[in-house]
């Protein structure tokens, strides 16, 4: 599953709402008010705690023991093992490149964009179909690519046939961690167009208008102005296309029917062999790892995020 | 009354203060790219009327999903579409009966706890499914004990993976409708609360509660890590195993459901949009 | 609001301001006509108001002026130069938008100096002037704040300066005031005002509000649907009409059911000279000024009766709306010391000074 649409990590608006209700009503009433008000929450709080508190403290607690119970460094340490930090290495790596990738394509469309009318039918069309991309993930995507460049894809056809290109000549890889990098670019880009467009719609006509009345050219308006203004947006989006990436499970998986490549594969392996390096609840260990690369990136993003909002009043 | 905000400039000043590319840039890049990203739904389009490995084409694919036989062979996925849409409802339930709700309250009582809420809403993003269900397992092996072991109990996941996409399609409708004075104006006119959420509250959120409805729908039509992780059948789970025996039924109904996803999105924008004439 | 004396810092360089000339300017958008033909002769280091309601077309002028807009017809001369086709970035002027236009990532004081920066002026060269715009101004000590650690007033002071810091031979303001607050308006339009004459530049001021127009400009442009009603110095504008359009929408005015005879416009059995072109007799409505009619006795000379409708103390003045025999409502200003009763009957004189009239159906 992905991230799209991932929200903003920060909002004014709640520094605003800070207006209290008083409780009306007689004195007596109001302690019992209170307690009322309270038990209203408790839904909510009983059903995060069930089944996202636990599950995620069994996950990432659950590498520090084995199978009976004993406390153990065993499963983390198994972490550097070199099988996995090489795992560990294939999942940074294809989350870098297709974040980049995705980043610069996304951008430029979201530039191509620029000066469409914001409720008109070509930004609308991009709308939609971006988010309904950004969502279109896992099994049906991995369809999506074997039916295009598979061994007996269109495209790899058409090559093969018209041009006399061979793609696959050393070696069917869109079933390998190389082929990962096309299908993911494919749910990147539009993710980046949903999270860039608002940065890149909020700079104002009147920066460029004073550039322009100030001598400045095309040139200087994006090297002075633009660039920098855009710049933590553009990389606290880089961010979420990186977790994006690295946490996606589905498409690896169905791509992928063998094997431990990538960390979301290897706990994959972990679930469902009772050991993996020899070792019990390596899953968990590797959870844990995931987390904790997921919280860095994620505080990131929250950084930049919080830099952009405080410029676009 | 000056329209600074919404002012347009002529395309060829704007291209030359480089606030806007010119027509032909825009038109190659959209171009471009929008030929790239057509090609794999093409591709899958184009497979699902191939006849077999030899070159023609037929329609032998798309029509035998009406054969008598279709919903035997085809059982496991019928059966996967079966969960998926029963599991979208009970999610969307939680979705409406425990979220809606707890929002609306914070909003109103609680606007110290607020930032509290958007940070939980916003951990299943640095918590992924796939860590997720590390941890889930356990957690499921009681659920079963206590309520047994049907699909619909994997809805209680869903609702968690949902939580940061329905919450902000809600809270942006929160923000935009200002419910508190609303309701103050309902208290004067000395309405209860439950008629003030009912008469007042709900009507001006139609617009969040549909968008986080829609979405959470198309979420769940396309989870898979949870549904595959913890041996449940869903819709993705049943076409990853039809995809090995009948490629092309995998393929026309990855089509369906990506077209489902286009459907529901675009009537999210719809929504959205119908309110004043201006985009959400 | 504290008086302060001015810092003369930048003074102005002989020639400095230059003539603008506009000539027929015509432009469109698709099938609306938003400038119908544009005469408009400014001389150097003169104040210009274009004053009008939304959609006259006053800002338009002025970004056709700038180079933001492109214009179907006529010509735009400055210096002597014809500027149509000059991009607007070689234009040399200075503008100041309505709000937002301080670029956020920089300083107040790289914002400044921003236009000396692209005309390559070296670094310390252009600190000290940017500087010295900032004094000018009264935000000196505000040079490493950034534009949202600032005030709406304060903003457009550093607007001012940067885009004065340049030297520009003409300033362009597009409503810098309308969405500030009342007071901190009416301080910096005086500063403006003082600024631009110290420098000598010409200055081209757009705005809607017709009580800031005449009270910086030297000359005021009232306008309407893409053409200029009327151009004179606050003074001609508001005692001498053109029409009723102008007459109505400078000042305060009360529109009153009359009656034009032999060339006089009878109020209420009081004959007033008719201001601007004659017209055939016959019912009108005359535009009365609140200053033109005084409270009376009962007794006096062409004393008309009328009913105290509401009275606002503004101050300096009071101003009372009464109610005449024929039920139309007519604004008078009047002393302070006098206290109409809500309600009370009175008595109002009307001086013998020239009203416009429009036909009344």
């Amino acid at each position: 599953m992905t991230v799209a649409n991932a929200p903003v990590l920060v909002s004014d608006a709640a520094e605003s709402s800070t207006r209290r209700h008083s409780p009306s009503g007689p004195a007596t009433r109001r302690p019992l008010r209170g307690l009322v008000k309270y038990l209203g929450l408790t839904p909510f709080a009983v059903y995060v705690v069930l089944f996202l508190a636990i599950p995620t403290t069994i996950a990432v607690v659950s590498g520090f023991f084995t199978d009976d119970g004993a406390f153990t460094f065993d499963n983390v340490l198994g972490l550097f093992a070199p099988n996995v930090l090489a795992t560990f290495g294939s999942s940074f790596w294809v989350s870098a490149v297709t974040a980049v990738v995705g980043a610069v394509v996304g951008a430029l469309v979201c530039y191509a964009l620029l000066g469409t009318r914001a409720d008109g039918p070509l930004r609308s069309f991009i709308d939609s179909a971006s988010s309904v991309l950004a969502q279109f993930g896992g099994v049906m995507l991995a369809f999506a690519f074997i039916a295009a460049i598979g061994s007996q894809g269109l495209i790899t056809v058409l090559l093969k046939d018209v041009f006399g290109l061979d793609i696959f000549a050393n070696g069917v890889w869109l079933y390998q961690v190389q082929g990962l990098l096309p299908v993911y670019i494919y749910f990147q880009v539009p993710l980046m167009i949903i999270t860039f467009m608002p940065a890149l719609s909020g700079l104002k006509l009147q920066w460029a208008e004073a550039n322009a009345t100030l001598g400045g050219t095309r040139f200087t308006y994006w090297t002075r102005i633009a660039f920098p203004v855009l710049a933590p947006s553009f990389f606290g989006s880089l961010l979420l296309l990186f977790a994006n990436a690295f946490s996606s499970y589905a498409t690896a998986a169905a791509l992928i029917s063998q094997g431990a490549q990538i960390v979301p594969l290897q706990i994959r392996a972990a679930l469902v062999s009772e050991t993996v390096l020899g070792r019990e609840n390596m899953a968990g260990a590797l959870a844990l790892g995931m987390v904790i690369v997921m919280v860095v990136v994620m505080w990131g993003y929250s950084v930049l995020q919080n830099r952009t909002s405080r410029w676009q009043k | 009354m000056s329209r600074a905000g919404t002012r347009r400039v002529d395309n060829s000043v704007a291209v030359r203060m480089g606030s806007e590319p010119s027509r032909a840039v825009r038109w190659i890049i959209l171009g471009v790219v929008g030929l790239v990203f057509c090609i794999p739904i093409v591709a899958m389009v184009v497979f699902s009327f191939k006849d077999g490995l030899g070159g023609g084409y037929t329609l032998a694919h798309w029509s035998g999903l009406f054969d008598e036989d279709a919903a035997r062979t085809y059982r496991n996925l019928f059966t996967g579409i079966g969960n998926s849409l029963l599991l979208a409802v009970v999610t969307v339930a939680i979705v409406l009966v425990v979220l809606l709700p707890t929002m609306i309250l914070v909003h109103l009582q609680f606007p110290r706890l607020r930032r509290t809420l958007e940070f939980i809403c916003i951990i299943p993003i640095t918590v992924p499914a796939i860590v997720l269900v590390v941890g889930l397992a356990p957690v499921y092996s009681v659920v079963v004990k206590v309520v047994g072991g049907s699909v619909w109990t994997l809805a209680l996941a869903y609702g968690i993976t949902v939580l940061p996409y329905a919450y902000r399609a809600i809270q942006s409708n929160l923000d935009a409708v200002d419910v508190i004075t609303l309701s103050e104006a309902g208290r004067t006119l000395s309405a209860n609360w439950g008629k003030i959420l009912w008469f007042v509250l709900l009507p001006n959120l139609k617009r969040g509660v549909l968008a986080a409805s829609f979405i959470s729908v198309a979420v769940v039509l396309g989870e898979f890590t949870i549904a595959s992780l913890l041996n449940r059948t869903n819709l993705q789970t049943a076409l990853l195993q039809v995809s090995q025996s009948d490629p092309y039924v995998a393929v026309i109904f990855a089509l369906l459901a990506l077209a489902l996803a286009f459907l529901l999105l675009l009537s999210i924008g719809r929504i959205g949009r119908t309110r004043t004439g201006s985009s959400s | 609001m504290s008086l302060t004396a001015p810092t003369r810092i930048m003074t102005a360089e002989p020639g400095s301001g230059a003539t603008v000339v506009l000539k027929d300017v015509i432009k469109s958008y698709g099938s609306m006509q938003a400038l119908t033909g544009i005469d408009l002769t400014i001389a150097p280091g003169e104040f210009i108001a274009l004053l009008g309601p939304s959609g006259c077309g006053k800002t338009t002028a002025l970004r056709a002026l700038s180079g933001l807009e492109q214009i179907d017809g006529g010509t735009i001369v400055i210096d002597g130069v014809n500027v149509e086709s000059v991009p607007t970035n070689k234009r040399d002027i200075g503008m100041v938008f309505q709000s937002y236009s301080l670029f956020p990532h920089m300083t107040v004081l790289e914002n400044v100096e921003f236009g000396l920066r692209m005309r390559k002026v070296a670094k310390a060269d252009r600190r000290t002037r940017a500087g010295e715009a900032l004094e000018m101004v009264g935000l000196g000590a505000h040079g490493e704040r950034f534009a949202h650690q600032l005030s709406g007033g304060q903003q457009q002071r550093v607007a001012l300066a940067r885009a004065l810091v340049t030297r520009p031979r003409v300033l362009l303001l597009d409503e810098p005031l309308s969405a500030l607050d009342a007071k901190v308006r009416v301080q910096l339009r005086e500063e403006i005002r003082r600024i631009t004459t110290d420098l000598g530049i010409t200055t081209v001021f757009v705005t809607h509000d017709q009580e800031e127009a005449l009270a910086v400009a030297d000359r005021v442009a009232v306008m309407r649907a893409g053409r200029i009603e009327q151009i004179g110095t606050p003074e001609e504008l508001y005692a001498t009409p053109v029409n009723t359009f102008v007459a109505d929408f400078v000042g305060l005015t009360s529109r009153i059911p009359a009656e034009l005879v032999d060339g006089a416009v009878l109020v209420h059995g009081v004959p007033l000279p008719l201001l601007g072109e004659a017209q055939p007799d016959g019912p009108v409505l005359a535009y009365i000024r609140p200053e033109d009619v005084a409270l009376a006795s009962q007794g006096d000379a062409g004393a008309i009766e009328a009913t105290v409708v509401s009275s606002s103390f503004l101050g300096s003045l009071r101003r009372t709306i009464f109610q005449l025999p024929d039920e139309s409502l007519i604004s008078v200003q009047h002393a302070v010391e006098e206290h109409p009763v809500v309600g009370a009957q009175a008595w109002l004189r009307l001086k013998a000074s020239a009203v416009a009239a429009s036909p009344r159906s």
